[in-house]
C-alpha cells in the first residue's frame, strides 16, 4: 500500500499555501533552535519527503498521549503534518481491527523493512506477559519484533520513555520504558504526561526533514524541548527570587500569582517546554492556572513524595523514624553509660592510696 | 603499690566524670584557651595551649569511655599512653600551669580546663611523674607538717616576736574559742608580721581565736602535686585539730590554694562535711568591717592596685571583700584593666614556685603581670597571698620595678588600725 | 541511577538514614557521657549551681576579655561563620519547608537577598577559618583529621546551596540532590565528631557555670 506522494504533495492537496508552508518551516526551525539559514533546507526536505511509514504501538497506556496529539480545535500545519505520515498501525485511530489490523502491521513492516518509524506509547511490563497483550502477543514480544526492522523509535509519553505511572511504586507489573528493552536502535524519548502536541510534531518534523535524531539530553529527550527547566522559563520566577510564595491555593499569594514552590511545584527539577510553548496552542500551562508543575516529563515523578510536597521537604516518614531512632539511642546509650560508670567504679574500688613513700621513691 | 604508668591510667579512669567527658566531647580545637594562658601569651609557644596539656588523658578517655575508642582499642588500632609521653607532658602539666583558671573562663564552648588539669595531675603523680621540687615539698608537708620544713619551735619563735611587738598575748591551743587561725609557712618565715597584725585586729574586734600547734599549716602540697590521698591527709590534720579545739570557724589565711584545699576540696577529700565553717581571712575582715568592728584611720596617699590571687578570687569566690577593705585605707586605688575574676596569675601558684625547673618559664610568664601594672604608675601592689607576694616581689625586681612595694592586705589594714583597747581582751570561751 | 532516582532517594531514604544516625548517635553520646556521673560536693555551697550554670550557657557567647589578634580573628570569623550558617539554614524559605516536613511547624523566612548575602559571608568566613587553622601555630598543632573533615562537610552544603540559588546554568536536579546529600552527611557526622558541640556546648557551659557558681563565681 505504498503511497508515492511526497509530504509537499499532501500539504498542497490540503490547501496549504506556499506562504503558509514556509511560515511553518520557519516556526519549526526556530522551535528547534536552528538558524534561519536552515529554513529553505527544511522547506525543500519536507517538500520532497516521502510519506514515511509509521507504526504506532500502544502498550500499558491511558491513551492520553494520543489524545493530546490529536487535540486540535483548529487545524494546524502540525496536525496536517501529522496526517501526512502514513500511519499504518494505531489502535485508537485505525479503522481496521482484529487480525486485519495485525496483518496491516506485518505488511507495513515487511514492505518498509529498516525504514519505518516506530512510535510507542505506554510502558512494557517485564513481569507476567499476560499483564498486557495485543492479539495474544505480549507487549515485549511485539516491541522487540517490531523494533527489529525500525529505523528509529520515538517513545511518546513518560510511560514509554521511563515507565510512567505503571512504573510507580510498587510497580506490580514490572513496567519499564522502551529504552530499558531496546538497546540497538536510536530512541527519542518524548516524555510528558502527556507531552505537548507540538513537541511531538516538532520531533517528527525534524526526523522527516533531516532523517536524523535531534540532539538528545542524558535521558534521551530532544534538547530543543527538554533542554531547560520550567523554573528557568517560568513567568512567576521573579516571585521565587523575591521570596514571595503562595501558602495555600486560595490565599492572597495565590491570587497575586506568586510562586507555587510551597505548594509542591516541581518546576526547578522538571525539563519541558511548558513554560514557553505552553498548552492548547499556547493558551496556558499548569502554573499559569495556579497549580504547581507536577514534573510529568521526569522519570519517577510519581514517587517524588507527592505532588503537593515542596521539593525541599523530606518524603520520609519522620515521626516513626525519629521515635524509633531516639528509642534505640536511649537504650544503647544507657547501656554504654552504665558500662562507663562500671569501669570507673571498678577502678575506684581498686584504688590504693598514694603514700608519701610512693612519691619519694618515684 | 608503687607508681607506674598503668597506675596513672587507672587513676585517670577513676577521675573520669560526666563534666570531663562532656568537655572532651565539646572541644572544637579553636585554641582560644591559649589566649587566656599567661604561659602561652608570654612565650607564643603553642605547646602551652591549655587544652593541649590534657592530650594523654583525653586519649585514655577515648579508649576507655567512648564507643569508637573502645572499638579501636579492641581492634588493636589505638595508641596507648606511654611513659615517654607522660615524661614529655610533665612540664606542660606542672611547669606551665598554675591552675589559675583563666582558660576555664575563656573557653567559648564552656570547657573547665583547670578542672581537668587537676584530674590529670592525679594520674601523673600516681605514675611517678611530678616535679622534683614539688615532690620534696609534699614529702616535707606530710612528714614534717610544712612544705618548707617549718616546725613548731620556729612557729613559736615568730609568735613570741609578734607578742613582743604588739604587747598582746597570742592564744595558742586554746579550746572553746570561735576561730582557729591557720598560717602558711611562707607567712611564718617571711611575712610573720601577719601574726601581729591579725592579733591586733582580732583584739580590737573582740574576736576569740587561737593558733594550733598541731595544725598551723594551711598550705596543701597534696593539692598542688595532685594527689587527693595526700591532700586529704593534710586536710585531716586541720579537721582533727579544729574538732579537738571545738572551734566554730577555721580561718584560711592569705594563701591561695589553701582556701581551695580547705574550703572547696577539703570535705570531699576527708569524706564528710565539717562540723565547723571555713572562712577566709578576707571574708572575716569584711564581716568585721560591715559590723563596724574593724575601724581604720588615715589613708594611703600613694596610688595602689590589687593583685587578685587566682585561688581566692576566680577559683574561690571572694571578689568584693578585698576591694571594700582596700578602699577603707587607700585613697587612690586603681584597678588593672582586667581585674577581679579576670585578673592575671602571678605565675607561681599551683606548685610552680616550688618547682626549680620551671623558673625560667615562670620568669617569662611574669611579663603578663608586668604589662598589667607597668603603666598604672602605682607605688604599692597589694595582694592577699604570700606565694603571690613572693612571686610579685621577685618579678618586679627582675624587671627593675623595685620601686613598687608589694604589701599584704591584712598587714596594710593593721597599719591603719584604730587601736582603742589598751589591754588585751581575754579570749572568752564559747557560751 | 538517574538524577531523579538520586534526588528521590536523598529526599526519602537518605533523610531517614541521616536522621536515624543523628538521633541514635547523639542520644547515645549524651548518655554515654552523662551516666558516668558527677560526685556531689560535700563543701557548703556559696551560690546556686543551676542559676549560674544556666547563666553561663548564654553568657559564654558574649564577647570575651582582651584577646590577642589571633584570638580576635578566631572569635570574629567564627561568629560570622556560625551566624551566617544558622541564618541560611533556618531562615531560607525553602529550608523552612524542609523543617516543616520534619517538625510539623515552620516560621517566617528572611528575604532571599538577605540569605544570599549571608551565604556569601558564611562562605568567606568559613574559608577564612580554614586558612587560619592551617596557618596559626596553635590551631595547626591542635588540629587533626576530623577538624578538616568537618570543615569540608560544613562547606559543601553552603557552597552547593549558594550555587543553587545563584548559578542557574548548573544542572539543578543533580545539584539539589548533592546539596541535600551534603546536609545528610553533615547530620551523620555530628555525633561522631567535634560537631557534636552544637548540642553538648550547652552541657559543657552548664557544668562550667555550675562548678564555678557553687563557689559563688559567675564564669
Amino acid at each position: 500500500m505504498t503511497d508515492h506522494r511526497t509530504v509537499g504533495d499532501i500539504l498542497r492537496g490540503q490547501g496549504i499555501s506556499r506562504r503558509g508552508f514556509m511560515k511553518f518551516c520557519a516556526a519549526t526551525a526556530s522551535m528547534m533552535a536552528m538558524p534561519p539559514g536552515m529554513v529553505p533546507a527544511i522547506a525543500q526536505a519536507l517538500d520532497n519527503a516521502r510519506r514515511p511509514s509509521v507504526i504506532w504501538l500502544s502498550f500499558q497506556e491511558c491513551t492520553g498521549c494520543t489524545e493530546s496529539l490529536t487535540r486540535s480545535h483548529t487545524p494546524t500545519v502540525e496536525g496536517l503534518l501529522f496526517e501526512s505520515i502514513s500511519l499504518d498501525y494505531h489502535h485508537t485511530l485505525q479503522a481496521a481491527s482484529g487480525h486485519a489490523a495485525e496483518q496491516a502491521r506485518e505488511q507495513a513492516m515487511h514492505e518498509n523493512q529498516g525504514k519505518y518509524l516506530m512510535v510507542v506509547d505506554g510502558s512494557i511490563p517485564l513481569g507476567n506477559p499476560g499483564y498486557s497483550t495485543i492479539a495474544g502477543i505480549s507487549n515485549i514480544d511485539m516491541l522487540t519484533e517490531t523494533a527489529a526492522g525500525a529505523a528509529a523509535i520515538i517513545a511518546v509519553g513518560t510511560c514509554a520513555a521511563f515507565g510512567g505511572i505503571p512504573h510507580a511504586n510498587p510497580n506490580p507489573t514490572g513496567a519499564v520504558g522502551v529504552s530499558e528493552i531496546i538497546k540497538d536502535k536510536p530512541i527519542i524519548n518524548v516524555s510528558g504526561c502527556p507531552p505537548i502536541p507540538v513537541v511531538i510534531t516538532g520531533v517528527l518534523a525534524h526526523y522527516l526533514t533531516f532523517g536524523t535524531i535531534p540532539e538528545l539530553d542524558k535521558l534521551g529527550r530532544p534538547k530543543a524541548f527538554f533542554g531547560e527547566s520550567i523554573h528557568d522559563r517560568c513567568y512567576r520566577r521573579p516571585f521565587y527570587d523575591k521570596g514571595l510564595f503562595a501558602e495555600t491555593f486560595d490565599d492572597e499569594g495565590a491570587r497575586q500569582g506568586w510562586c507555587l514552590y510551597k505548594l509542591g511545584c516541581k518546576g526547578p527539577t522538571t525539563y519541558n517546554a511548558c513554560a514557553t510553548t505552553k498548552w492548547n496552542a499556547g493558551v496556558s500551562f499548569p502554573i499559569q492556572s495556579g497549580h504547581g508543575c507536577i514534573g510529568c516529563s521526569e522519570p519517577d515523578f510519581w514517587d517524588g513524595g507527592g505532588l503537593y510536597r515542596p521539593l525541599s521537604a523530606t518524603t520520609a516518614d519522620i515521626g516513626t523514624t525519629a521515635l524509633l531512632a531516639a528509642g534505640a539511642g536511649a537504650v544503647a546509650g544507657a547501656v554504654a553509660g552504665r558500662l562507663n560508670k562500671g569501669a570507673k567504679s571498678q577502678a575506684q574500688a581498686q584504688h590504693e592510696k598514694l603514700t608519701v613513700e610512693d612519691i619519694e621513691e618515684s | 603499690m608503687s607508681v607506674s604508668v598503668e597506675r596513672g591510667i587507672q587513676t585517670w579512669i577513676e577521675q573520669m566524670d560526666a563534666p570531663t567527658a562532656s568537655f572532651f566531647t565539646t572541644c572544637v580545637h579553636c585554641g582560644m584557651c591559649a589566649d587566656a594562658c599567661l604561659f602561652y601569651t608570654e612565650t607564643n609557644d603553642p605547646k602551652y595551649t591549655p587544652i593541649h596539656k590534657l592530650k594523654p588523658m583525653r586519649r585514655v578517655w577515648q579508649q576507655e569511655f567512648t564507643f569508637w575508642g573502645r572499638l579501636a582499642k579492641r581492634l588493636g588500632l589505638s595508641k596507648p599512653v606511654t611513659a615517654a609521653e607522660l615524661e614529655e607532658w610533665e612540664p606542660l602539666v606542672y611547669d606551665s600551669c598554675t591552675l589559675c583558671g583563666r582558660c576555664s573562663m575563656e573557653c567559648p564552648v564552656g570547657n573547665d580546663i583547670t578542672y581537668m588539669i587537676r584530674k590529670m595531675r592525679e594520674g601523673m603523680v600516681a605514675a611517678g611523674y611530678a616535679p622534683e621540687g614539688l615532690k620534696g615539698a609534699t614529702s616535707r608537708a606530710i612528714r614534717i607538717g610544712s612544705p618548707m620544713g617549718v616546725k613548731v619551735p620556729a612557729l613559736m619563735a615568730q609568735i613570741k616576736a609578734a607578742e613582743a611587738e604588739t604587747g598582746l598575748t597570742i592564744p595558742v591551743d586554746q579550746e572553746g574559742v570561735e576561730y582557729l587561725m591557720l598560717l602558711s609557712s611562707a607567712e611564718i618565715m617571711q611575712f610573720s608580721e601577719i601574726i601581729g597584725a591579725v592579733a591586733q585586729i582580732f583584739n580590737e574586734a573582740d574576736v576569740s581565736w587561737t593558733i594550733s600547734t598541731e595544725a598551723f599549716e594551711a598550705t596543701n602540697s597534696g593539692i598542688q602535686i595532685g594527689s587527693s590521698d595526700l591532700a586529704g591527709e593534710l586536710v585531716q590534720r586541720i579537721v582533727d585539730a579544729a574538732e579537738k579545739l571545738q572551734v566554730r570557724y577555721v580561718i584560711s589565711p592569705e594563701c591561695g590554694h589553701a582556701y581551695t584545699a580547705l574550703r572547696w576540696e577539703g570535705p570531699n577529700l576527708v569524706g564528710r562535711s565539717y562540723p565547723f565553717k571555713v572562712i577566709h581571712i578576707l571574708e572575716l575582715l569584711e564581716e568585721l568591717r560591715v559590723e563596724g568592728r574593724l575601724r581604720t584611720e588615715g589613708m594611703e596617699e600613694e596610688r595602689v592596685t590589687f593583685h587578685d590571687p587566682c585561688q581566692i578570687v576566680r577559683r574561690g569566690g571572694i571578689v568584693e571583700p578585698q576591694r571594700n577593705l582596700l578602699n577603707m585605707v587607700a585613697k587612690d586605688f586603681v584597678e588593672t584593666e582586667e581585674h577581679g575574676t579576670m585578673n592575671w596569675c602571678c605565675g607561681g601558684g599551683g606548685g610552680v614556685s616550688a618547682n626549680e625547673r620551671a623558673e625560667p618559664l615562670r620568669r617569662k610568664a611574669f611579663n603578663r603581670k608586668k604589662h598589667q601594672i607597668e603603666n598604672l604608675d602605682i607605688a604599692k601592689l597589694v595582694t592577699a597571698c604570700s606565694n603571690c607576694r613572693n612571686m610579685l616581689e621577685e618579678g618586679l625586681e627582675n624587671n627593675h620595678l623595685e620601686s613598687i612595694e608589694v604589701v599584704g592586705l591584712t598587714e596594710m589594714l593593721a597599719e591603719h588600725l584604730v587601736i582603742d583597747k589598751k589591754e588585751q581582751v581575754a579570749a572568752t570561751a564559747q557560751e | 541511577m538517574t538524577e531523579t532516582d538520586f534526588l528521590n532517594w536523598v529526599r526519602g531514604t537518605g533523610m531517614q538514614i541521616a536522621l536515624t544516625v543523628f538521633l541514635v548517635g547523639m542520644i547515645y553520646r549524651l548518655l554515654e557521657n552523662y551516666l558516668i556521673g558527677r560526685k556531689k560536693s560535700l563543701a557548703e555551697p556559696k551560690g546556686d549551681e543551676w542559676r549560674h550554670g544556666l547563666n553561663t550557657v548564654w553568657r559564654r557567647s558574649l564577647l570575651h576579655s582582651n584577646l590577642t589578634t589571633r584570638g580576635y580573628f578566631t572569635l570574629v570569623a567564627g561568629y560570622i561563620f556560625h551566624l551566617a550558617f544558622l541564618i541560611t539554614l533556618f531562615f531560607f524559605a525553602q529550608h523552612i519547608e524542609m523543617f516543616k516536613s520534619l517538625l510539623g511547624f515552620g516560621w517566617p523566612a528572611l528575604p532571599p537577598l538577605v540569605i544570599t548575602v549571608t551565604a556569601v559571608l558564611g562562605i568567606v568566613a568559613l574559608i577564612a577559618v580554614l586558612f587560619h587553622r592551617i596557618t596559626d601555630p596553635v590551631k595547626r598543632m591542635l588540629s587533626d583529621f576530623q577538624d578538616y573533615l568537618t570543615w569540608f562537610l560544613t562547606f559543601f552544603p553552603l557552597i552547593t546551596g549558594f550555587l543553587l540559588i545563584t548559578q542557574s546554568s548548573l544542572p539543578y536536579k543533580g545539584l539539589l540532590a548533592v546539596h541535600i546529600l551534603s546536609f545528610e552527611l553533615l547530620l551523620i557526622a555530628i555525633p561522631f565528631t567535634k560537631l557534636s558541640h552544637m548540642v553538648t556546648l550547652v552541657i559543657a557551659r552548664w557544668y562550667n557555670g555550675a562548678i564555678a557558681g557553687y563557689k559563688g563565681v559567675q564564669s
